[in-house]
């Protein structure tokens, strides 16, 4: 057992892991924060992304013990109690998820890159989202909410 | 969908490194693992042990020497992406890699010495001429991939550093994929007068000008060989328009 202590969402975790134990599932059985979703286990899907010392990574695809050190952000660190963040809140508002299984790992790529990218084209978000499975086929609006959050965000 | 057990190392320095993969002929060296986790996943992958070469000073960094973009084997495919050294057809080339998620894990030698026969780096590390520098020895990348996701490094040996030599002449990456990041059903990087493929054979190649079909293995099990020689053909006047 290898001793892994990482900072999830502002607050601080120590725990003993093996070392195969993938991030994801740190993340749900030992911290258990369920938001962040395990769809293929082999990094396709894109369900289970979240942001590592705050760029997107595949928790899938990632060891906990790789993440020692590391800072951590969840889709549970996006909204305020229940006030929902504003790229939440436009995907609420532009009926950007169905099933909402996919949607955890969305927010937190679409997060990333509108921070490097504050103004993307339409044509630039679908290609930023060709990492993301969305099994519902909910494309569209995922889209349409993604460009939303970017409008709403400048000044 | 869970690794079989191993043992973890992250050691500090290269020759810390070398000697725990000295030690124990089943340890694997750990990169980006991007390609070795879904391995391990998949238990198509069962190492002894691990060992992390993050963190390690001599892996890292990006700078120019001499005419020639050195980067460290440890760097992150997004962080070469991003770089104001990178060479246009690396920075063209990388946009294909994946997707951002695995870009900003997955690092340049992980990609180069995993040697998927598809793979964008390895294409443009022949197309320019690379030369990879290991503990031990300087081999072209004419050399260094031997066949599918198999290399000419030995026991013992790890890649340090890539030196891409800046191309006389411009440039171009050009690929079809079935899908945005997936790996592709062909590729071709031009540098120079230089044109290599990808997804035409074992391992990336050198293309003489000559008829495409002397390109051995074309077919696989996503594309057939007639149409991967069509990919071929549009790609490669592609990238010379």
């Amino acid at each position: 057992m290898i001793p892994v202590a990482v900072t999830v969402n502002g607050v601080r975790h120590e725990r003993l892991v093996e070392p195969r134990l993938l991030l994801s599932d740190f993340i749900r059985h030992e911290l258990h924060l369920y938001g962040t979703h395990v769809g293929c286990e082999h990094g396709v899907c894109g369900a289970c992304t979240i942001l590592l010392d705050g760029r997107p990574a595949r928790s899938c695809l990632t060891l906990a013990v790789q993440a020692d050190g590391a800072e951590i952000a969840t889709v549970e660190s996006l909204a305020n109690g229940s006030e929902l963040d504003p790229l939440q809140q436009a995907f609420h508002e532009h009926f950007g998820l169905q099933c909402g299984f996919c949607t955890p790992g969305i927010l937190m790529t679409a997060r990333f890159f509108l921070q490097q990218n504050p103004s993307p084209t339409e044509e630039q978000v679908r290609a930023e989202l060709a990492g993301n499975l969305c099994r519902c086929t909910g494309y569209a609006s995922i889209v349409d909410a993604i460009l939303a959050a970017s409008r709403a965000s400048r000044p | 969908m869970k690794p079989a057990p191993f043992e973890y190392h992250r050691p500090g320095t290269l020759d810390e490194a070398l000697m725990l993969l000295a030690d124990d002929p089943d340890a694997k060296p750990l990169a980006g693992g991007q390609s070795l986790v879904p391995m391990l996943n998949f238990r198509l992958a069962r190492p002894s042990a691990l060992v992390d070469l993050v963190g390690i000073p001599e892996l890292e960094g990006i700078h120019v020497e001499g005419g020639a973009l050195v980067v460290g084997a440890m760097t992150r495919q997004w962080d070469l992406e991003h770089s104001d050294h990178a060479l246009p057809l690396l920075r063209d080339a990388l946009r294909h890699v994946g997707h951002t998620a695995t870009r900003c894990r997955g690092t340049v030698g992980g990609s180069l010495v995993h040697a998927d026969p598809t793979a964008e780096l390895p294409v443009c590390a022949l197309a320019l001429g690379a030369e990879l520098v290991t503990n031990r020895r300087t081999i072209p990348a004419e050399e260094f991939f031997v066949s599918v996701f198999t290399t000419a490094l030995e026991p013992g040996e790890l890649l340090v550093e890539v030196r891409f030599p800046d191309p006389a002449g411009p440039s171009a990456f050009a690929e079809v994929a079935h899908r945005d990041g997936d790996f592709a059903v062909v590729c071709v990087a031009c540098a120079g007068e230089r044109i290599a493929l990808g997804g035409v054979g074992a391992t990336p190649v050198l293309w003489d000008g000559g008829d495409l079909d002397l390109l051995a293995g074309f077919g696989d099990l996503f594309a057939p060989a007639d149409y991967k020689r069509s990919v071929a053909e549009a790609l490669i006047e592609r990238v010379r328009a």
